[in-house]
């Protein structure tokens, strides 16, 4: 990309904006029950808006590909060490007993 | 090859070829920083995955005893200051030494407006566990915890001090953060305003941007996944 790409401050007023809106959304859906969706919801709005911020407020979306492959790298480790914890803990009896 | 002009700025560092190698070379250095801290706050957002998998009552009784209003408001608070953050770096790049000045200090205000209503926050819960008791309404996970505040009896009172630890824990590993990135803020403004930053070269301008920004990603996880469990 080029060197001094500058975001016009439009676009920084419409992510601020949207992000707004979406927080009023992730608080009003808490009006309804979707069962075990709230909890995609909630996380839905959430990745939403945390992907806002790192396209443009962190300039991603304007950044080398090296920084995309860094970004990617720490999600992919994120889930690995969240989704299989998840796996290990789901899958044994709990409460643990001493007994064993 | 225009090393004899950029060869002599006073902010290139003699390991790089010029300006534009050092900017990219420092971002990126940032960026794996960044991704570094997702994995330190990822062992407490794993743990809290755990925990409210095998407790959702305990979480959902915890979440609701929270003040949403307080955690909206505070997250258009951070959201502001992450516009007011990107401004600055807008500015920064275009060499708009005051704005940049003046954008930097708007950020450490909003972020100062949060730190105190978090200040609050805490204190509500944790006032009622100072003294000799009778400690209703304490918060804070241990002996004192007031499980009847949340309508919890036996195990699950045990279950929402869980809930409550990793209240603390997160929100708190959150806020040290910010507490860490509000003086190099005002460094940074300092050093603006002496005139260091120029359009070509403004990195610590954008390596702060880039560090605010994460930690308002953290908070944008926070406020769901804490003040927002199940239908309200």
């Amino acid at each position: 990309m080029s060197e001094h790409h500058v975001v016009p401050l439009k676009v920084y007023l419409g992510v601020f904006l949207a992000l707004c809106v979406l927080t009023v959304v992730t608080v009003a859906v808490t009006g309804y029950d979707f069962g075990p969706f709230n909890l995609i919801v909630a996380l839905g709005v959430a990745i939403t808006k945390a992907t806002l911020v790192v396209l443009y407020f962190m300039h991603a979306r304007y950044s080398p590909k090296l920084t995309g492959v860094v970004i990617a790298s720490s999600i992919a480790f994120f889930v690995i060490l969240v989704f299989l914890t998840l796996t290990d803990y789901v899958s044994r009896p709990w409460p643990l007993t001493a007994a064993g | 090859m225009s090393e004899t002009t950029t060869a002599h700025h006073p902010a290139l560092q003699h390991q790089f070829t010029d300006l534009r190698q050092q900017k990219e070379a420092v971002t990126l250095g940032m960026w794996v920083f960044i991704a570094q801290e997702v994995l330190f706050f990822g062992g407490l957002f794993a743990a809290y995955a755990v925990y409210r998998s095998m407790y959702p009552a305990a979480f959902s009784a915890g979440s609701h005893h929270l003040s949403w209003k307080i955690g909206f408001a505070n997250t258009l608070v951070l959201i502001g200051s992450s516009l007011t953050m990107a401004m600055a770096v807008h500015f920064a790049a275009i060499g708009m030494k005051r704005r940049v000045v003046g954008f930097l200090l708007a950020t450490v205000l909003l972020g100062s407006v949060f730190l105190g209503v978090k200040y609050f926050e805490y204190g509500d819960k944790i006032r009622p566990c100072l003294g000799d008791g009778p400690y209703t309404g304490c918060l804070v996970p241990g002996e004192r915890f007031d499980a009847a505040a949340l309508h919890l009896e036996g195990a699950e009172g045990g279950h929402a001090q869980i809930y409550f630890s990793l209240y603390f824990g997160m929100t708190g590993l959150h806020a040290l953060h910010m507490i860490i990135g509000i003086p190099i803020i005002l460094g940074i403004a300092f050093l603006a305003g002496r005139g260091a930053y120029s359009p070509e070269y403004h990195s610590p301008v954008e390596l702060v941007g880039l560090y605010w920004h994460f930690v308002d990603i953290i908070w944008i996880f926070l406020f769901p996944l804490l003040y927002l469990i199940g239908a309200h």
